[in-house]
């Protein structure tokens, strides 16, 4: 069986004054109906790739890969209208911050029929049915009285609910989340992840969750890429983690405070030791 | 040259002034890749060049009169051609520059500063004082421009500084609600609490901290107003109640010229087209401005 | 005498109370934490004791002294405060020396020169970042310059408003590391507020829970280290936290 995504040697660049840049420098890999985490601090290039991959890297970035296809189709090639049809339908992104990403004049049901009628045509009666049996997918309590609700009206973890509400109603087979709880509490954040996982194991998707934070990366994956300056420095099996053998994965590993903290000082990234240019 | 250069694109300056330098030359080379702005600037500084040289630069007397060679069409010896008086006409653009540029400069030293201060105060404290001075300003913006301005320079009788005054009196109002809507934006942030903190006084956040932020945005605002200003200070002129004859304003001379504009079209055309010329300058260099200065507005990058 | 002290503090935004019945007592030389998610009101606890949340009923008083409701002069001496986000908390058209300059200026303290370069070392950064622009700076280093112009005053008591979670886990660990030291140094008092629990473990000696505008629980930061809270809430709060050896190996 083909993979689901398979990416080889996709660059992104950005022009600057002094020539273009490359914020992700050739990263190869495959994906199967799996759950896989990227990891990297801010400027590794690790939103750049999600970007990428559903070709949203807008001008004047541009991207380049040698193979980039989704279930056998090569996303290099496609027209920006067959890409439209892709996007949402069969890949989907959750992005960050439930504020930016929801519009602000349209009630939370019209935005999910919105997403859901843009792939399917359907009764208008089977819509409200479907938004409503996805509501509570999302365990939100009295879906029928949420649907009329406003974005500035829902808290930042039901926002987020919404969100994946809208990105899983068409059913894609790809879901890139981007930081999808980076915006959240602590509480609300372990609740939106296990809706995540449990909703991408039920319907055997794959998943590509994108993230700063090791450790939660490490619970939701199987396989983690570790993001370096656009290259990818480290790739193992989330369980061993803990045997992570490049420097900057181990650094990452040892400067987050632990919560049975003894340690004095934090061991501070030695960043002269590993980068080679 | 290049040791120069190093020293003003310097990532670690050594100093206050080489940063600040430094600051500037970033911006002024950022300006010169804009081809539009260095139009403006080039037209800009031909009309400060034409004022300052004006006695050189002139042929003939701007108001010396030659009823001998009145109207004559532009020539070899009168380029713009001569008006009813026998005056020429390029002479008197030349001169008339010097005018416009007295108007410009003085309806932005008063207004500009003026519309900062009473949007920074208004913004930064809110509540009352920001209800009272916005009612004010209010009041000015809801009339129009050039007929509040007529109002003022009928009240304070016809003439050039009170064509500036009226100007100046009519133009603070937008000044003063771009101020206080930057203010707005940025009142609340935390540069503004952590200098509160420091035990600093309210003069000096707004001085120090609040006025500096709106400033470039201000700069931006007043180069594209010029072109306005210009155009109503001409209109003033236009209607008899901005610079009196004989002074060689343009809008006067366009006032004058429009009697034999059939026959005679150059006399009032070449002072219009000075108008034009100097507006579209002031706009060209507005725009570079602001993709310079702030660059959250502009739309290109 | 205690560096800190909070009694009975009511806070209120316009019509809404925002935080009820709050006390604490921070010791000199301590360090505290308030720990809660967003909305508990440990944030607006902070402002009010900097003077930026006016609206109080009940008692502040800092190294001793009561506190007014607004901002005063003599008090930025004693306390100061650091902010989340370095993007936002320093001037964008101020170079790294006139930010730490400004103090000194408004308090009238002289030998500005000198002092600056002495800071500068103190937080680790390298004068020639002295006078570069917050643009030219990455996101830890302009947080060492606002830690820096908190510390020009040679204050006391520091107010931290979660100074590190708007950056990346090793530019975290620099930024604690350099904290933990200034404290030591310097012999300051910590009022850190949080929603990391890991880092309270880190930094700080004692804890508070707030949830909903109360404060739910004090407790050492050693219990952080086997769970043993008595709260319902805090226990929920520290194992989403990742804080529960049960739920640690999934």
């Amino acid at each position: 069986m083909s993979p689901l995504l398979d990416v080889r040697n996709l660059r992104v660049s950005f022009p600057t004054p002094q020539g273009r840049a490359e914020v992700v420098k050739g990263l190869s890999f495959t994906l199967g109906r799996e759950r896989l985490g990227i990891v990297g601090e801010s400027g590794s290039g690790k939103s750049m790739t999600g970007r990428a991959i559903l070709r949203l890297i807008r001008t004047p970035g541009r991207q380049e890969a040698d193979r980039l296809a989704f279930d056998g189709i090569d996303l290099t090639t496609l027209s920006e209208r067959r890409m439209r049809d892709l996007r949402g339908a069969r890949i989907s992104m959750i992005m960050q911050d439930p504020k930016f990403s929801l519009n602000p004049v349209m009630t939370v049901g019209a935005q999910i029929a919105e997403a859901l009628l843009t792939h399917e045509t359907l009764a208008r009666r089977d819509v409200q049915a479907r938004v409503i049996e996805m509501l509570h997918a999302v365990r939100i309590n009295d879906p029928e009285r949420v649907t009329g609700l406003y974005p500035h009206e829902v808290s930042g973890g039901m926002g987020q609910r919404i969100m994946i509400a809208m990105m899983l109603i068409p059913q894609p087979d790809l879901l890139i989340a981007d930081e999808p709880t980076s915006a959240l509490d602590v509480s609300v954040q372990a609740q939106v992840l296990d809706l995540i996982d449990e909703l991408v194991r039920d319907k055997g998707m794959g998943l590509i969750l994108i993230s700063h934070d090791l450790q939660l990366v490490a619970r939701y994956c199987d396989r983690i890429l570790v993001m370096h300056a656009g290259q990818v420095v480290e790739s193992c099996a989330a369980a061993d983690l803990h045997k992570a053998r490049h420097p900057y994965t181990r650094g990452l590993l040892a400067a987050v405070p632990r919560m049975e903290e003894t340690r004095d000082e934090l061991p501070v990234l030695d960043r002269s030791a590993w980068s080679g240019t | 040259m290049t040791t120069a250069r190093h020293w003003l694109l310097d990532e670690s300056p050594a100093s206050r002034l080489q940063a600040n330098l430094g600051h500037a030359y970033r911006m002024a080379l950022q300006l010169a890749r804009n081809p539009l702005a260095m139009v403006g600037a080039f037209i800009l500084l031909l009309l400060i060049l034409a004022a300052l040289f004006a006695p050189w630069i002139a042929p003939y007397s701007p108001l010396g009169q030659n009823l001998e060679a009145r109207l004559l069409p532009p020539s070899a010896q009168h380029w713009m051609g001569t008006d009813e008086l026998g005056r020429d006409i390029f002479s008197r653009v030349i001169y008339g520059a010097r005018i416009t540029l007295t108007i410009v400069a003085l309806v932005a030293v008063i207004s500009a500063p003026l519309g900062l201060l009473i949007g920074a105060i208004s913004g930064y404290f809110g509540g009352w004082t920001d209800k009272l001075l916005m009612g004010v300003t209010d009041v000015f913006l809801s009339m129009p421009k050039l007929i509040l301005a007529l109002a003022f320079v009928a009240a304070l009788g016809p003439g050039i500084e009170n064509a500036i005054i009226a100007i100046a009196i009519t133009s603070w109002p937008a000044y003063a609600r771009i101020a206080r809507a930057e203010t707005l934006t940025f009142r609340n942030s935390e540069f503004i609490s952590a200098t509160r903190l420091l035990g600093a006084s309210h003069a000096r956040i707004i001085t120090r901290h609040v006025l500096p932020l709106c400033t470039s945005s201000m700069i931006v605002r007043v180069t594209l107003d010029m072109a306005g200003i210009i155009l109503t200070a001409a209109g003033l002129g236009f209607l008899g109640l901005g610079a009196q004859p004989p002074l060689p304003e343009w809008g006067a001379m366009i006032s004058r010229g429009r009697t034999f504009i059939l026959d005679q079209w150059w006399v009032a055309t070449m002072p219009g087209f000075a108008i034009i010329v100097v507006s579209l300058g002031f706009c060209f260099l507005g725009d570079g401005l602001r993709d310079v200065l702030d660059p959250k507005q502009g739309g290109k990058s | 005498m205690s560096a800190i002290s909070l009694k009975n503090l009511d806070i209120s935004y316009g019509p809404t109370k925002v935080v009820q019945g709050v006390d604490i007592e921070v010791a000199e030389g301590e360090s505290f934490a308030l720990v809660g998610e967003s909305g508990s009101g440990k944030s607006t606890v902070l402002k009010a004791i900097a003077g930026l949340a006016p609206e109080w009923t009940g008692e502040i008083s800092v190294l001793g002294q009561p506190r007014g409701h607004m901002v005063d002069h003599g008090f930025a001496r004693r306390c100061q405060m650091v902010f989340q986000d370095p993007y936002a908390s320093l001037h964008p058209r101020k170079t790294v020396d006139a930010v730490l300059s400004e103090p000194l200026q408004v308090q009238g303290i002289g030998n500005r020169g000198r002092r600056v370069v002495e800071m500068l070392a103190a937080v680790g950064l390298d004068t020639r970042f002295r006078f570069r622009f917050p643009h030219q700076l990455s996101g830890g280093q302009r947080q060492r310059v606002a830690i820096a112009r908190a510390l020009m005053l040679e204050p006391r008591v520091m107010l931290l408003d979660e100074p590190t979670s708007a950056l990346d886990v090793s530019v975290q660990a620099e930024i604690l590391n350099l904290l933990k030291r200034l404290r030591r140094e310097q012999g300051l008092t910590y009022l850190l507020v949080t929603h990391n629990l890991p880092v309270v473990s880190f930094m700080c000696d004692r804890m508070a829970v707030m949830n909903k505008g109360r404060i739910v629980e004090i407790a050492p930061a050693t219990a952080l280290h086997d769970g043993s809270f008595q709260d319902p809430y805090t226990q929920s709060l520290y194992a989403a936290s990742g804080g529960n050896p049960d739920r640690k190996d999934i």
